[in-house]
């Protein structure tokens, strides 16, 4: 049996809406499905970032939108967020954030989108898994979104759920319902994210299609591959850590519990360590970090190489980073830890790694640099938020040397230097990665192109905006203010940055509002936007060799055949400034 | 896709428009499950060491596990080594009812098949009583998640019996799983839906996961009991 031989089906049999927009096993479909899922998950994460900042700046103030967008259990009898619901708000803006936005959606999105488009395949190795992943993940979300508004309050104890506070209801309410709902949410989250990545990993080896060498693949693909092996490597870590916790919650055992005092009597528990939890989580979560980041990375070299016409530099180079950054990610998670009273060898060995990671990252800033150097640059929104990745890449890469040194990260550890650095680095980068995506491929999504001045009014508000809200908030961390703290009142050393606190709170609100012009802008277009032609950009992938509206199926005809790499821009012995990769080698023409 | 080999190099392997490896993407995809599987394992399996290392004493394994069915003898792991071996025999009979699925061979395939679900049913109900007698513990009291009579002198270290628990039921899930999904395979192969299909890869799929199971408990064995 071929690994093509049960793909060749035609795309002309009937499918009723059911099958067709919600059951779909149309990776297309799916990969519509996964970003309009994350879009109201990104909602709701920026009303809870939105509101807890309002916390921070103004902490003797009531708000009523507070009570409007949270229902009265949020709020004291003085209209005032209830400190234990603040830790819920901050904790679930960074779960969804996190896992649901930039891993689910960012991955669920263009990896179902562009895998088999780029590669030159009919649909995912499996369909039918590829659809339940999406389900599991829509499901997931609504438990997610669910646990906000059980009476007890959500999940509290920060996205990394570290032990004890995680486990003990009696020490804060959100570890009861809420903590169980949430480990209930992720465990769906990460089957799906499991079955996901089977089928990315799966479908980029085995259904290239004729001609598409690994090393003539878009460097999407090889972001792509390299996020989707992370995903099945590091994923199952956390299942280990969060079913321990579990039972720990619920079952009474003392896998992280040692010997705890709450409320003057101890608990039976003793014996375990917490310390457990955070290696096998941090084992996940620093991998994590490049699940986001990567597939962000991966659009971006095939974006700016597109809008500067020019060959991306130095391709192999990018896929030897790509690949080293994968691998070290799995190296570092110890720098997440030094404050842990880790031996202080074993720190320097984390510290090492740590900065060898400088090493892959900055060849792939550089890299974007020097491809950007000369070109024939096109402006499009979506260069715009990719240059726009290279810059926060770079700031918030900076910051992130300083935090590989154990000696100048035990200083910051949780300030928000610290919340400063990953915002910049991971989260904007991200998202900035995931807007350029949607502003590039929109066209092969809905057949129809988004508007290109709101486009560009999005992008500067929202670079503005991010830079507004993270680059302060630096100052606010070395100024000493430690993260997720209620209030920062109490403490008059920190009086001076209140200020700086407001400016960040007014840019956030001002940033989250700017996403309207962007969600206005989507939806509008899928319906009335200008229709797009075959290949607006003039790129050379073969995602804009198919029909404007692709079946399922992709292409009318018999796949592409592949002759060279994704990267002949401006070849100088062709007359167009692009040539795709199905165009064969001329004579005597050197290819890839 | 059994019998021939066709030689190719590695360029035309990884030029597109094949599988590499020459395998099809559901094996490739339980090869790639498996991985991430003994992943999760793997982290229950460092915890494990990680609590031994860090504990002030450990109850030896010798002194827990010695009883017999029908005896009175002290047979310290003599049962869960037998345990082993009936787990490792049914690897060997999957074994052969890959090859025989090879051969199209229907009677064969469902004859050893039949043999390792008989082999996963008899690990199962040996757990069971593994677990009987672990639970009824000894003149400490019974054994629970929150009580270890095996370690009197330090009775705060209940991750013994946690990890005990732990993580042979969750290994006790997988060979449950395994087992079903054997059973399900084995009545598919009898209606004759493999020989129909020209070719009996769900059994090779199913075997993956049963070695795979075995290893793992070949782990288990020696960190929870040996080590």
């Amino acid at each position: 049996m071929g690994a093509h031989s049960t793909h060749a089906h035609g795309h002309h049999h009937h499918e009723s809406f059911i099958t067709k927009y919600i059951f779909s096993q149309d990776h297309k479909m799916i990969s519509k499905q996964f970003l309009i899922t994350a879009m109201v998950m990104g909602v709701f994460a920026v009303i809870l970032s939105v509101l807890f900042r309002l916390q921070i700046a103004w902490p003797e103030e009531s708000f009523e939108s507070m009570k409007f967008f949270l229902g009265e259990d949020y709020v004291d009898q003085n209209g005032l967020l209830k400190p234990d619901r603040y830790l819920a708000l901050v904790t679930i803006h960074g779960t969804i954030m996190v896992f649901f936005v930039l891993t689910g959606g960012l991955s669920g999105t263009f990896f179902n989108l562009l895998i088999p488009l780029q590669v030159g395949a009919r649909d995912m190795a499996s369909g039918f898994l590829n659809m339940l992943s999406y389900w599991l993940f829509a499901l997931a979300s609504a438990v997610m979104l669910f646990s906000l508004w059980v009476e007890s309050g959500p999940a509290s104890a920060g996205w990394t759920i570290y032990p004890p506070l995680s486990i003990l209801e009696e020490a804060i309410p959100g570890s009861g319902l809420g903590m169980t709902l949430w480990l209930v949410s992720m465990t769906m989250f990460i089957a799906s994210s499991l079955l996901g990545g089977l089928n990315y990993v799966v479908t980029i080896i085995n259904l290239r299609t004729v001609g598409m060498k690994m090393t003539r693949m878009p460097l999407t693909m090889w972001a792509f591959l390299t996020t989707a092996i992370l995903g099945v490597l590091s994923f199952p870590v956390l299942v280990s850590a969060v079913a321990l916790l579990l039972m720990d919650k619920s079952f009474g055992t003392s896998f992280y519990l040692s010997d705890i005092f709450v409320g003057g009597e101890a608990l039976d528990a003793s014996g375990g360590s917490p310390i457990l939890f955070q290696h096998l989580f941090w084992f996940l979560g620093h991998p994590e970090v490049y699940i986001v980041l990567l597939p962000a990375l991966g659009i971006t070299s095939e974006i700016v190489a597109t809008n500067s016409r020019k060959p991306i530099f130095g391709y192999r180079a990018m896929i030897g980073s790509i690949l080293a950054i994968g691998f070290l990610s799995f190296i570092v998670w110890g720098h997440h830890m030094f404050v842990t009273g880790m031996n202080p060898f074993i720190g320097g060995v984390f510290v090492f790694t740590t900065l060898l990671i400088a090493i892959p990252s900055a060849v792939k800033a550089f890299n974007y640099i020097t491809t950007l150097w000369k070109g024939s640059i096109h402006y499009t929104p979506a260069m715009l938020f990719s240059i726009g990745l290279v810059s926060t890449f770079i700031t918030g890469g900076l910051t992130g040397i300083i935090l590989a040194d154990a000696t100048l990260d035990i200083p910051v550890h949780d300030t928000y230097f610290v919340v400063a650095h990953f915002h910049i680095v991971m989260g904007l980068s991200a998202i900035y990665g995931m807007f350029a995506g949607v502003y590039h491929w929109f066209p092969k999504m809905y057949g129809r192109m988004m508007n290109k001045k709101l486009g560009y009014l999005h992008f500067w508000l929202t670079m503005i905006c991010g830079y507004g809200v993270f680059f302060p908030m630096h100052f606010v961390g070395l100024a000493g203010s430690p993260r997720r703290y209620y209030s920062y009142t109490e403490f008059p050393f920190l009086d001076h940055v209140q200020d700086l606190n407001e400016v960040i709170t007014f840019f956030a609100i001002i940033g989250g509002l700017a996403q309207i012009v962007f969600f206005y802008n989507y939806f509008y277009s899928i319906w009335n936007g200008p229709k797009a032609t075959k290949n607006p950009w003039r790129s050379n992938t073969l995602e804009w060799t198919t029909p404007v509206n692709p079946g399922h199926g992709n292409w009318d005809g018999p796949l592409p055949v592949v002759h060279r790499w994704a990267y002949d821009y401006s070849n100088p012995e062709h007359e167009e400034d692009f040539v795709p990769q199905t165009v064969p080698l001329k004579e005597g023409e050197h290819g890839h | 896709m059994a019998g021939h080999v066709e030689k190719v190099d590695a360029a035309t392997a990884w030029g597109g428009g094949r599988s590499p490896f020459n395998v099809t993407y559901g094996k490739m995809m339980m090869w790639f499950f498996l991985v991430s599987d003994a992943l999760t394992f793997g982290g229950f399996l460092i915890s494990l060491g990680f609590a031994k290392a860090s504990a002030d004493s450990w109850p030896i394994a010798e002194k827990v596990f010695f009883h017999f069915p029908f005896t009175h003898a002290e047979l310290p792991l003599i049962y869960v080594a037998l345990m082993t071996f009936i787990l490792i025999v049914s690897s060997v009979t999957m074994v052969l009812a890959v090859e025989a699925g090879h051969r199209m061979d229907k009677a064969g395939v469902q004859k050893w098949l039949g043999w390792t679900i008989v082999g996963g049913a008899i690990f199962l109900g040996s757990q069971a009583w593994e677990w009987y007698t672990f639970i009824n513990g000894n003149e400490h009291g019974m054994a629970t998640l929150t009580w270890n009579p095996y370690l009197p002198e330090n009775p705060g270290e209940i991750r013994y019996t946690n990890f005990f628990f732990f993580v042979t039921g969750f290994h006790g899930f997988h060979v449950f799983t395994g087992v079903i999904i054997n059973a399900v395979v084995w009545l598919q192969v009898k209606k004759g839906i493999m020989h129909e299909r020209g070719h009996y890869e769900m059994v090779e799929k199913v075997g993956l996961y049963w070695h795979f199971v075995d290893l793992v408990w070949v782990f288990v064995f020696t960190f929870f009991y040996l080590v």
